[in-house]
């Protein structure tokens, strides 16, 4: 190929050079070295200003056992997980699954349902706030209660979760239906005239090749719990109940106590739990792509 | 299981007739996707709703009532309280550029990875790819340092540094998309057919001229619907500009929600409305460019 062998001018090199030198270096200056520099910086009992100190391992054994928030906000970023995994995916897989047939309305189910996706969370939350509000909340009037969802520490990690899932099931029913679009429909025809009904149809011939999908879907729900922060800062910054491992990194930069070696020990934290998923994520888009 | 010829049935009655007649599983699966997408619409449709009403009204009979007066005043009240103009105009400043240097830069980059053989470009996409995912929260605290050491000059920053500048959050949201388009543009300009670049070639065209002339162009489908996309991410962002602005008069139109809330007392319906209004822009988006929506959510997942 005349490419391969071709030499390149040197305009063609300036050219180059500068389109992805800035592409790198805005890279590594933004994303990467500031990820790298937290790993750094969490062995450190720096504040911000004055000299750093190294302390090795002492932030992340204060984290674990002189700082209560850590383990609460572990055991809600457990549970956002758990139910956007359990609950919120597999609706939305079940919504897409109805939704992939020629449907009159289809496209009106469709905009409602991933509707919530264009929002902001922060909108997000400020809705739920209406929805869940304890004095006039809508919830407390159809049901009659006088319950306080989202002040009562808790339970109030639930009721966000449904909101959070309000918009998650939309993300994943519309990657899900352009999975199910792209199942050769060959294979459906032929589990029907070997009798399987719609259900042995879609467990054991369409969910099998729905492999790269699934991989993807998981992904993208494990950073999304990863990354919450927006709907619980909306809400009440974050506290009492609705502690997450993020809203606690923020925490320790922002605000007048800038402990910045100890907000960086967090974030290694999110940091070590995301690349083994980022990892999973790229090695089965590379592998479709070979 | 196999398939066996029923022997009495008459062949002028086929198992599937032609005619459509209502089937029961089909009304069944309209009735719960029916009640699913209400269910779906009901707090968008509410918030509509409470922001309409006055609040002494919905103080006494709660937000599940009938109305007796409805009102357009607290959208002009969240309208010139929290002086949405100045905010919206804010996130113009901020999203505009944002999205098309993210465009133009990673549009140059998966061109260079997918067209040409430069060494170490698949190295390059995957570290592209993988800083897209990681959680925002990871980078932020030395992200944040780094910015307040980092001196603009007074023209481009009236902080004179990129901590509180429209610049600073521009490069964030800029690096932060990049990974996504670069690595959904490469994949996209690998369908194009080689020819038109070998053509191009033997005519001499430089690599400026390959990417600008040639290569571009035929990326509008793609272009479309990540702009579409980063316009709705980036228009979204909550925690960035929290993070790096100081200035409450320069922050995103997200972010003023907050102006809404008083110190002791937080009128709910006048949120509502406020919350509709910074929501509006990216519902008519999405209203306007559906289709380009979702071939942008889909984009990364499936194959371009």
């Amino acid at each position: 190929m005349t490419s391969r062998t071709r030499r390149y001018s040197t305009r063609d090199m300036a050219v180059l050079v500068v389109g992805l030198g800035v592409a790198i270096v805005v890279n590594v200056g933004v994303i990467w070295g500031p990820a790298l520099a937290s790993v750094g910086l969490s062995g450190t009992d720096w504040s911000g200003i004055g000299p750093i100190e190294w302390v090795g391992a002492q932030n992340y054994h204060d984290l674990a056992a002189e700082y209560p928030p850590f383990w609460s906000a572990v055991r809600n970023n457990v549970l956002w997980l758990g139910f956007l995994a359990l609950i919120a995916t597999p609706f939305g897989l079940f919504c897409a699954v109805l939704l992939d047939r020629r449907l009159r309305m289809s496209r009106f189910y469709q905009s409602a349902l991933y509707m919530p996706v264009v929002l902001s969370l922060a909108v997000v939350g400020f809705i739920a706030q209406l929805v869940y509000s304890s004095d006039y909340g809508v919830l407390n009037s159809v049901t009659g209660l006088t319950v306080d969802w989202l002040g009562d520490s808790s339970i109030n990690i639930w009721v966000v979760m449904v909101a959070a899932a309000w918009r998650h099931v939309g993300y994943v029913m519309v990657i899900y239906l352009a999975g199910l679009k792209a199942v050769d429909p060959a294979l459906k025809e032929a589990a029907a005239i070997d009798g399987a009904d719609e259900r042995q149809t879609f467990f054991r011939v369409v969910f099998p090749t729905l492999r790269p999908v699934n991989v993807i879907v998981l992904v993208i729900t494990v950073i999304e719990a990863l990354r919450a922060f927006d709907i619980v800062y909306a809400i009440n910054r974050g506290r009492n109940g609705l502690e997450l491992l993020s809203v606690l990194v923020t925490e320790n930069i922002v605000g007048e106590a800038s402990r910045i070696g100890f907000g960086s020990a967090i974030a290694v934290i999110l940091l070590a739990i995301s690349v083994g998923f980022i990892a999973t994520y790229l090695s089965q888009m590379f592998r479709e792509e070979r | 299981m196999t398939l066996t010829a029923p022997a009495t049935a008459p062949p002028a009655a086929p198992p599937a007739p032609p005619r459509r007649r209502v089937r029961p599983l089909r009304v069944l699966l309209h009735v719960f996707l029916g009640l699913v997408a209400l269910g779906w619409l009901l707090p968008l449709a509410l918030s509509v709703y409470a922001s309409l009403r006055p609040y002494d009204e919905t103080a006494r009979l709660g937000y599940f009532s009938l109305p007796e007066q409805l009102t357009f005043g607290y959208y002009e009240q969240a309208w010139t309280q929290a002086e949405l103009p100045r905010y919206y105009l804010n996130t113009l400043i901020i999203v505009i550029p944002g999205v098309l240097v993210t465009l133009l830069l990673a549009s140059f980059t998966a061109f260079a990875i997918a067209r040409l053989r430069i060494p170490g470009r698949r190295t390059l996409l995957i570290v592209f790819a993988a800083g897209n995912l990681l959680p925002p929260q990871v980078l932020i605290t030395p992200l944040y340092t780094l910015y307040t050491m980092v001196p603009l000059p007074a023209w481009l920053s009236d902080s004179q540094s990129l901590y509180d500048s429209y610049v600073g959050l521009i490069l964030v949201h800029v690096a932060f998309q990049f990974g996504f388009c670069v690595f959904v543009m490469a994949n996209f300009m690998r369908t194009i057919p080689e020819e038109i670049n070998e053509a191009a070639l033997v005519d001499g065209a430089g690599v400026w001229k390959r990417y600008w002339r040639l290569t571009l162009p035929l990326c509008r489908p793609v272009l479309a619907a990540l702009g579409t996309l980063q316009f709705t991410w980036m228009y979204n962002d909550f925690l960035w500009a929290l993070v790096l602005m100081s200035s409450g008069d320069k922050l995103p139109v997200t972010s003023a929600l907050n102006n809404l809330r008083g110190q002791f007392f937080t009128d709910y319906n006048l949120l509502a409305a406020g919350s509709l209004l910074v929501a509006l822009p990216t519902l008519i988006v999405f209203q306007l460019l559906h289709k380009q929506f979702v071939a942008g959510l889909t984009l990364g997942s499936t194959k371009g």
